[in-house]
């Protein structure tokens, strides 16, 4: 009970609002690591998408869910981008999911999703990223949030790359201070280490570097449209500025009679 | 239906005049479309058609998105993320139904405020600025409960909040709440009339329109002068209008536009900028957010509604005089609606005979004063409850107050009014040069 309350408080306390100041303690440090789908143009970095997802799935998966994520959208273009076969391999090799017409447990298939996880009670990891902002302010005017964005992404990466390796125990928990959490001390303990994942392609794996890979692949669990929703904004953009301009000088030679003007 | 005299419409053919005489409804829209229009509209007149166009949006996006939500507590937030990921285009449809509220809102801001500005609630427009309130009202309710329906922490939150402000009413408050929410907390029950109640109020809006457009048909449009178009024959009317259609559609759709430039440039690259982190986060009657924070266009009257707590002595003194009934709460509770209040009764509270704010040399400042106090409550209603938000907001909402009920009332007496134009196109000419004579270059 008592650690439900702490998990409790300590939830309750990274729920800072993106319309007011950090909540009080230490002050919250974001870096603004400069991701790939950041910008108009960005686009996710399919490698670090496949490198979050391993390290995801070695690491995070043990207390966190993804829940609302099929896991067939592993194989959707633009996002992780792993052919058909492989997620199909992927998920009966790392999941098992509850079939009620088996009424038995049975490996997972594409067609699931990602299974929940509140065993340890961590929150569910798929709309994380964009669950937290990561910048604030200032003042409450979302200034920042305007020019850097809201930083789900950062702030899970800083957050993971935060601990500063002090402890103290609380109410028969232990915290873990971090310089990225609001009030700066956490109930999670630092899940990565140096070197604790081991990539394919050779990939360094610092804590920092892995930090911000399964941020990646996070914010593409939380947002798997946002390539096709740059892309609909960018010619939505394009084609209503051509018909402004069309309206506009419509406008200017029906209104140039009125108004005095030669047209 | 115009009090401005016009050419009426005037079947022709064998058939129109089959139709005409069994339904006028050819010569109904005839009318309505070319209506005479003051023809020296400005820019800040567009925002009507922006908001028919928002209502049209809102509508069709939500009743798409309705075909594959469902409004159960245990399966509403998974419906929106099955919209997200698995309903073709669905993302598009809910980021536009989301951003395209906060669009909504955007205009009927400014288009309230122009008509604040320019004195368009007054004689004889009244009724078609009450009926425009009661559309912002019914936007209101609209807006609240649709930011129900995903079931995020922010959703049931302020469901919470905004509800328990009935409790606040003496004696039969707490009932009044249960009976809203179908039971002791905001639960399923309330989650099923909310979308219910979302889903119908959009209608009771759209009717509302017809009546608003009906209202300024009759009376005519103002117009940034505040001078009436001259009545006493055809001729004389055509020489301050135009008709509506071609001119005024082919002017508000290029500003309608252009504003669909920047709005589609937000759904596409900034879509949750406008919205809260929380919300992203499954509601959970267990955990409380740390502070509950409703949309940006409930924070100026969500300000006034939190300033007046209990060190107030005004409400103190009314908690005194009412032996207690009307607590710090319900004092709050009555000041949020009052302020709204207010803004209905500026037709009655605006003693000037002068309209347009262009020639009332002193109503200018306070109303830019306004201005400013809106926006400074809309910060503010973000703002922590603590000092010295709480002092400032204070000072903000009894500005509002004294603007409709103090300042409004007097500058009609004691302000000097500067020089209007005789007529429309008077004013028009001053801007533009007489029709055909002192022609700027060709383009």
């Amino acid at each position: 009970m008592l650690k439900k309350l702490a998990i409790g408080a300590a939830f309750a306390l990274a729920l800072t609002p993106a319309a007011s100041f950090a909540a009080g303690g230490g002050e919250q440090h974001i870096e603004d690591f400069q991701f790939s789908f950041e910008g108009p143009f960005g686009k996710y970095d399919q490698n670090q998408l496949q490198r979050g997802l391993q390290i995801y799935t070695e690491v995070c998966a043990a207390c966190h869910g993804l829940q609302y994520v099929p896991l067939r959208t592993l194989s959707d273009e633009g996002g992780v981008g792993l052919p058909e076969d492989q997620v199909r391999a992927y998920a009966a090799e790392n999941f098992t999911v509850f079939d009620p017409e088996l009424d038995d447990d049975r490996e997972a298939r594409p067609t699931d999703h990602f299974p929940a996880n509140t065993a340890a009670g961590a929150p569910d990891l798929s709309m994380m990223a964009k669950a937290r902002a990561g910048f604030h302010g200032p003042a409450g005017l979302g200034i920042n949030q305007l020019f850097k964005g809201m930083g789900g992404a950062e702030y899970i990466a800083s957050l993971l790359d935060g601990y500063t390796g002090e402890e103290k125990e609380e109410a028969g928990t232990i915290l873990y201070e971090n310089s990225a959490f609001p009030g700066g001390w956490i109930s999670m303990a630092p899940p990565l280490f140096d070197e604790q994942v081991e990539f394919a392609d050779g990939h360094e794996a610092t804590v920092e570097a892995m930090s911000q890979d399964v941020a990646a692949f996070l914010m593409w669990a939380a947002e798997p449209k946002m390539m096709a929703r740059k892309q609909a904004g960018f010619i939505g953009v394009i084609f209503l500025t051509i018909l402004s301009v069309l309206l506009y000088l419509t406008n200017k030679r029906l209104w140039a009679p009125v108004k005095g003007k030669k047209h | 239906m115009s009090g401005i005299p016009h050419d009426h419409y005037e079947p022709k053919t064998g058939g129109e005049k089959w139709l005409h005489s069994r339904l006028p409804i050819v010569g109904l829209l005839y009318d309505t479309l070319m209506i005479p229009t003051p023809k020296n509209l400005n820019w800040w007149w567009i925002w009507g058609i922006v908001l028919a166009f928002c209502l049209v949006l809102q509508i069709v996006t939500g009743i798409i998105l309705v075909m594959h939500y469902t409004p159960h507590v245990d399966m509403a937030f998974a419906s929106i993320e099955h919209i997200m990921r698995n309903v073709n285009g669905g993302y598009m449809l809910r980021y536009l139904h989301m951003n395209g509220a906060s669009l909504f809102f955007v205009a009927v801001y400014i288009h309230i405020f122009r008509g604040l500005f320019y004195g368009s609630y007054k004689s004889p427009r009244e009724i078609t600025w009450i009926i425009g309130m009661l559309i912002y009202l019914c936007m209101m309710g609209t807006a609240f409960m649709g930011y129900v329906l995903p079931w995020g922490q922010m959703s049931f939150w302020g469901a919470t909040v905004i509800t328990g402000l009935f409790g606040a009413i003496p004696f039969i408050g707490e009932s009044i709440q249960t009976w809203l929410l179908g039971g002791p907390a905001v639960d399923n029950a309330t989650l099923n009339r909310f979308f219910s109640l979302h889903y119908l109020l959009p209608f009771v809006i759209a009717a509302l329109v017809v009546v608003h457009i009906w209202a300024f048909h009759s009376t005519g449009n103002n117009n940034p002068t505040g001078v009436e178009v001259r009545r006493g024959s055809k001729a004389e009317a055509e020489k301050d209008t135009l008709p509506f259609w071609p001119y005024f559609v082919i002017k508000d759709v290029f500003a309608l536009a252009v504003i669909l430039v920047v709005f589609w440039a937000i759904v596409g690259y900034m879509p949750n900028y406008l919205g809260h982190p929380d919300n992203y986060i499954e509601a959970n009657p267990l955990v409380t957010p740390a502070h509950i924070v409703p949309e940006w266009y409930f924070l100026p009257f969500y300000a006034i509604l939190r300033a007046f707590t209990g060190e107030v002595w005004v409400v103190q003194f009314a908690s005194f005089i009412t032996g207690g009934i009307i607590d710090a709460k319900f004092f709050g509770v009555l000041a949020m609606f009052g302020a709204i209040l207010a803004m209905a009764l500026a037709p009655w509270l605006d003693t000037s005979t002068v309209r347009s704010g262009k020639y009332r040399p002193m109503f200018k400042w306070w109303f830019y004063l306004l201005i400013f106090d809106f926006f400074a409550l809309m910060w503010l209603g973000a703002m922590p409850a603590e000092e010295p938000f709480a002092t400032w907001s204070l000072i903000a909402s009894a500005y509002w107050f004294a603007y409709f009920f103090v300042i409004l009332p007097i500058l009609g007496v004691i302000e000097k009014p500067t020089a209007q134009p005789e007529t429309i196109e008077e004013d028009f000419n001053a801007h533009y040069g007489k029709a055909g004579g002192d022609a700027t270059p060709a383009e």
